[in-house]
């Protein structure tokens, strides 16, 4: 948090004359001021950008909010924009419900994987496994939504989908309501796979950070070591992977092509995970650009962009609260 | 002698490299044995071979016995964490856990469940601590996180978080290197106080260091024992031109 800044230090600059100074010419001084600026403004740039995306977004859909209070927008649950009715509720909810299945696919596994290969793995292994996954991360979504629509609707449809239908009909976020395939859980197992190589590489740095010194000294008073691992290095890098799972699941939370191929995309209030879903990103996919001629549609759907902008910031701020809490915790215990 | 370990036919490769070769040495129980040797020359790899650190690394084959009281420790129904824990080990970095003073010489009690409660717990940190000498400055704050103690204190803290769960072999690699002069001098009365106790293995590459602690002297170089033999004779008369070098400070 910390930082120097030269130009502002409260110390008066004092004149030193001897052997070692020499004196500052005009041009050297331009040279150095231009290019601190240079390297300031380049580092600028990106907050810039979220504020003038913000800003824009803002100023697109600012005739919506003028038309309707913020509170039908956001909880309003139906969404109609011929009859003039916006609500985006069922659009909210579905990139929660999506996002949260995706997630919870994915995590387990990936701290599992992520530990093995930190910790147990021989360095071969590691060296095969790391450049796969890898280009797991390099696949491109709508591929992924192409093997969502071939492999993964149909697999919920006729395996998944009865299975859950004669076991766990009763419990009411496991029932099949449309038997169609096409919704949450689909979309959240094919999220998970697409998050799960960038969960895994984040843990895993965050796993070698942790100094071999301290696992020897565990080992070394005859700890096992998944006694090492449970004791001394999951504490150790706790924030850590937060941060992961909060990278994987701001992913997924904007994760647009692959999500609408499978989703279902229907505007709904999404009670269980095999209802289908209709998320903000696929929603601005799908219509942008068409039916503008309906009044307000436009600003309709940037506000819809402007609300997904806000969800991933918000939790993003909140994550990093999260973590720079447990750190702080940490360095006072 | 009464031998502690025996080393027989022993030969550690790193890869292609050989960085032990046919090591056969016979470690006395209950006194100091120091391992001094040009950098290089196999002496901290020797030392890793007795509580099986050296498999942590990927790529290192080993050959041969360490036998512990008889009982070779590569063989395939030991089991390596009592290997460990009956073998100590004082690294050359003290490496205290991101725990409290407290949490830390407890851990390997806790973790081989070796005390029935809390008040036994207690008692065995304090006993612990003062046998590192430890005590006196610590008892007031045992809850502070170990990192907060200076350099010189973590290194005891380590030697009595290794003695907490009762090994019969410290071993130490370099274990005053880190250290000020004050605080070496603090960790080396310890393992004198102690060796009537413990059978020590200590890895030094100062001479003198190895003339104030040894009982017994390894000496070696590239990866092979060049002698062996009580202190007194080893320093007093080496029978092997290189020992002689090395003593003398040309190598």
């Amino acid at each position: 948090m910390s930082q120097v800044d030269p130009g502002n230090s409260p110390q008066p600059i004092q004149k030193v004359t001897g052997r070692l100074t020499r004196p500052v010419t005009a041009s050297r001084a331009r040279q150095n001021n231009l290019a601190q600026r240079t390297f300031f403004i380049f580092t600028l740039l990106p907050v810039l950008l979220i504020l003038i995306v913000t800003v824009a977004l803002l100023f697109r859909s600012w005739p919506i909010f003028n038309a309707y209070p913020l509170k039908d927008l956001l909880f309003g649950q139906v969404w109609k924009p011929n009859d003039g009715l916006f609500g985006f509720r069922p659009f909210i909810l579905g990139t929660f419900w999506v996002t949260a299945v995706g997630v919870v696919l994915a995590v387990p596994a990936c701290i599992l994987v992520s530990i093995y290969l930190a910790e147990y793995a021989h360095n071969k292994t590691r060296s095969i496994a790391k450049p796969v996954l890898d280009l797991l991360a390099a696949i491109p979504p709508v591929v992924y939504g192409v093997w969502g629509l071939l492999a993964i609707v149909p697999f919920v449809d006729k395996v998944l989908a009865p299975l859950s239908g004669r076991w766990l009909d009763s419990v009411s976020i496991f029932a099949v309501n449309q038997p169609t395939g096409f919704g949450i859980l689909s979309a959240g197992i094919v999220l998970a796979v697409m998050i799960a190589p960038l969960i895994i590489s984040v843990m895993f740095e965050i796993f070698s950070t942790v100094p071999n010194d301290l696992r020897h000294a565990s080992l070394a008073v005859g700890a096992t070591q998944w006694q090492t691992i449970r004791n001394i290095i999951l504490p150790q890098v706790g924030p850590g992977i937060i941060a992961a799972v909060v990278l994987g699941a701001s992913r997924a939370l904007g994760e647009t092509i692959a999500v609408l191929m499978v989703v279902g995309n229907i505007p709904q209030i999404p009670t269980s995970i095999f209802d289908s879903a209709y998320p903000l990103p696929a929603l601005i996919a799908n219509n942008y650009g068409e039916m503008m001629s309906i009044p307000l549609y436009d600003a309709a759907l940037l506000s819809a962009a402007l609300v997904l902008l806000a969800v991933i910031l918000i939790f993003n701020i909140l994550s990093m609260l999260v973590i720079q809490r447990m750190l702080r915790r940490k360095w006072a215990s | 002698m009464d031998a502690h370990i025996q080393v027989k036919n022993l030969n550690v490769h790193y890869g292609k490299q050989q960085a032990l070769k046919n090591i056969n040495i016979d470690i006395p129980k209950n006194q100091i044995t120091v391992i001094m040797g040009p950098s290089g020359c196999g002496k901290t790899t020797l030392l890793k071979t007795f509580n099986r650190f050296l498999e942590l690394t990927d790529g290192t084959q080993i050959t041969g016995e360490v036998l512990l009281d008889g009982q070779n420790i590569y063989d395939r129904d030991v089991d390596v964490t009592e290997v460990r824990k009956v073998v100590g080990l004082l690294a050359q970095r003290p490496s205290p856990l991101p725990m409290s003073i407290y949490d830390n010489i407890a851990y390997g009690m806790h973790i081989h469940k070796m005390k029935r409660d809390r008040k036994e717990y207690k008692a065995a940190v304090r006993h612990y601590l003062e046998i590192a000498g430890l005590w006196e400055e610590v008892h007031k704050r045992l809850h502070d996180p170990a990192t907060s103690l200076s350099i010189g204190q973590q290194q005891r803290l380590c030697l009595a978080r290794g003695l907490a769960v009762e090994p019969e072999i410290i071993l130490g690699d370099e274990p005053t290197s880190a250290l000020d002069p004050i605080s070496s001098q603090n960790i080396e009365s310890r393992l004198l106080d102690l060796k009537d106790q413990y059978t020590t293995v200590i890895v030094t590459h100062t001479l003198r260091q190895a003339k104030r602690l040894a009982d017994y002297v390894i000496y070696m170089y590239l990866g092979e024992v060049i002698e062996a033999g009580p202190a007194k004779e080893v320093f007093s008369n080496p029978q092997h031109e290189r020992t002689k070098a090395y003593l003398e400070g040309q190598i």
